[in-house]
């Protein structure tokens, strides 16, 4: 399969999802995401036998994953900001159960009901665990449809490998956004191998049980701790930045997922002009890049961070760097998607600064 | 000599943790027999709930996931759409059900989900202390409704049965006690039909169970097994709401 077809974001983590052996999907509509369920309630039982659940409610739906993870099914739930809130409970228990599953987020601008456009601000929530307990959930931060499709394919790989609930986080732009992908090699739900922990009946076997009430002490602290450690091999294991223009640079711009296309667009410019600035995308933004933006702060001592947002990823990049590194914000939050141009006055702005040898 | 009466093969041997005279013991047994005798032990899979019975899983030899305190249904939702080979059931108390869980409970007898629900109601919050739960009688104190329940502030008790049997995916719905004998086997039977009904593919099925909490009400487990009859079954009507066949809609 290496034509390319064209697909937009929202379509294309679906598709990706069915051709990854997802055989079930439960979600509740919300705008900016509303494609993804509408395109697995139109493929996923023709296709791969799959179910289709449109839940009362993104609480219901996080926990009818729960139920068809713990049946052994790969499974897939979406939604946006004030959605994913109420999902918080139910990703606890995934995180908490050792259940696989993936998550979307198309991000929306908030708090509270706030409104459909484009935004960033669910950085916190995606990375710091978000509901209650001492848990991490893998975050994956796509940047365009071919990613997203990509990422789709990842998760899943991951959920199952480190048995943990796995978020793709996007936004209403890239949901939206339509460009041509090359698709995935279909996997048969069949073929995928079993887990050794699912609910099936106890025939001719000990009975299984999965659970997170750990009453005594001391099994939960070591449960905390195995989770923990599990975390660390995670951490190890796949934390990835995309760098541009790194060598030499005066200026690096941290940015992730539309704003890094932003970014993309704006640095391009900046270079054009003889500027020596350059791009660090974080692609899972937990584990978060330490390593790349360390590594990155040896070399150069500037870095500016962009987000749609009032600055949440900033706070990851100052604890990333070497000391004595200036890192400022730049952004815009409340949905709004600033332009190339913007970021790139901001980025001449501080690169005179910094050629001058002032502080930025 | 033969043998009358030995422990059911999926109840483990393993000492009960629930108060002396607690309806959830009766009830584990009662589920326990059901399950031997209709030889669905290896295809059974328990979610039981956040409450008193959350340990059910220590007594009964089945598969089991344990579900957020009000998710059961959710939960059951999912294994059973992924595995409809098996016999999904969850036990749930008033609180998880009526009260957090209602809507997950209403919508899962609404699309008709093919699970069983072991819907324990004693009238109060068990396991966190005495409070309130929407099932609480008018005028019966609690915790937090120290001079009793009060209309004005906290409405009337939910009853479940007669709500859901305003849908028409409710297929099996029956209200039964286990305050003495006969209501014992009566509930035994109600358990078994709610499985026949799920292994016959016809739907949703719920048994309503009126169960003492002698704790809670501050009752002794003899008092508290009068105090069904006496005065819970006034507002908790016991009996068959809803058999299959009775919801068909036709249109
Ligand atoms: C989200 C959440 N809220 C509150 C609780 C605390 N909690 C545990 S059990 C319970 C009520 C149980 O009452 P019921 O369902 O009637 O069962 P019983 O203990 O009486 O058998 C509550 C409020 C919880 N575990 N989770
Ligand atoms: S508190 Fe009530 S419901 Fe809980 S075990 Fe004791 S008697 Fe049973």
């Amino acid at each position: 399969m290496s034509e390319r077809v064209l697909f937009s974001g929202n379509h294309a983590i679906a598709e990706a999802a069915i051709l990854s052996g997802c055989t079930a999907y439960f979600g509740y509509p919300i705008t900016p995401q509303n494609a993804l369920p509408e395109y697995m309630a139109a493929n996923l039982r023709r296709r791969n036998n799959g179910v289709f659940i449109q839940a009362e409610s993104e609480l219901a739906a996080i926990n009818m994953v729960i139920g068809a993870s713990a049946a052994g099914a790969r499974v897939m739930t979406s939604s946006s900001s004030p959605g994913i809130s109420l999902k918080q409970e139910g990703i606890s228990f995934l995180a908490g159960m050792e259940l696989p599953a993936v998550i979307v987020n198309m991000n929306r601008g908030g708090p509270g009901l706030g409104n459909i456009a484009p935004a960033q601000s669910d950085y916190f929530q995606s990375t710091r665990g978000g509901g209650h307990g001492d848990y991490r959930v893998i975050v994956l931060a796509p940047g365009s449809v071919q990613e997203l499709i990509d990422a789709t394919r990842r998760a899943f790989e991951l959920a199952d490998r480190y048995r943990t609930p796995v978020l793709i986080l996007g936004d209403g732009m890239i949901g939206q956004l339509m460009e041509p992908v090359v698709l995935p090699e279909p996997i048969d739900p069949a073929q995928i191998p079993e887990r050794s922990y699912t609910l099936s009946g106890a025939s001719g076997r000990p009975k299984r049980l999965i659970k997170s009430l750990i009453l005594d002490t001391a099994k939960m602290e070591e449960h905390n701790w195995k989770l923990f450690r599990k975390y660390e091999m995670i951490s190890a294991e796949i934390a990835d930045a995309e760098t541009e223009f790194v060598e030499g640079a005066k200026l690096l711009v941290v940015a992730f997922g539309t704003a890094a296309r932003i970014a993309k667009g704006a640095v391009k410019r900046a270079r054009a002009e003889g500027m020596d600035v350059g791009l660090i995308r974080p692609l899972t933004l937990w584990p978060f890049p330490k390593k790349a933006l360390a590594k990155a702060s040896r070399s150069c001592s500037n870095f500016c961070v962009f987000e749609m947002n009032t600055g949440q990823m900033v706070e990851d990049v100052r604890l990333s760097v070497q000391e004595g590194t200036n890192v400022v914000f730049s952004g815009r939050p409340g949905g709004v998607v600033p332009t190339p141009i913007e970021l790139y006055r901001a980025i001449a702005r501080i690169h005179h600064r910094v050629k001058k040898g002032a502080a930025v | 000599m033969s043998k009358v009466f030995s422990r059911p093969e999926s109840l483990l041997d393993t000492p009960l943790h629930y108060c002396p005279g607690c309806g959830h013991s009766i009830i584990h047994r009662l589920i326990a027999e059901v399950i031997d005798e209709l030889q669905i032990r290896e295809r059974a899979i328990l979610v039981p709930p956040a409450g008193c019975a959350v340990l059910a899983y220590n007594y009964l030899d089945v598969d089991a996931i344990e579900a957020a305190h009000g998710r059961a249904s959710a939960v059951a939702t999912g294994l059973k759409r992924l595995r409809p080979d098996c016999v999904v059931f969850t036990y749930q108390g008033d609180g998880d059900l009526a009260a957090i869980g209602i809507a997950e409970s209403i919508h899962a007898a609404n699309r008709s989900e093919k699970i069983t629900v072991i819907y324990v109601n004693n009238a109060v919050y068990g396991m966190t202390g005495g409070q309130m739960a929407p099932t609480t009688m008018i005028g019966q104190k609690t915790t937090t409704t120290p001079f009793g329940r009060d209309v004005d502030q906290a409405g009337y008790p939910i009853l479940i049965c007669e709500m859901l049997s305003q849908l028409p995916g409710a297929t099996y719905l029956e209200r039964t006690s286990v305050h003495d004998a006969k209501h014992i086997l009566r509930t035994r039977k109600a358990i078994k039909r709610a499985f026949e009904v799920q292994l016959a593919g016809q739907g949703f099925s719920l048994v309503e169970v009126l169960s003492p909490c002698p704790t809670n009400w501050h009752l002794t487990p003899a008092e508290a097994h009068r105090h069904v009859p006496e005065q819970m079954v006034k507002t908790f009507r016991l009996g068959v709401f809803r058999e299959p066949g009775d919801g068909r809609v036709s249109c």
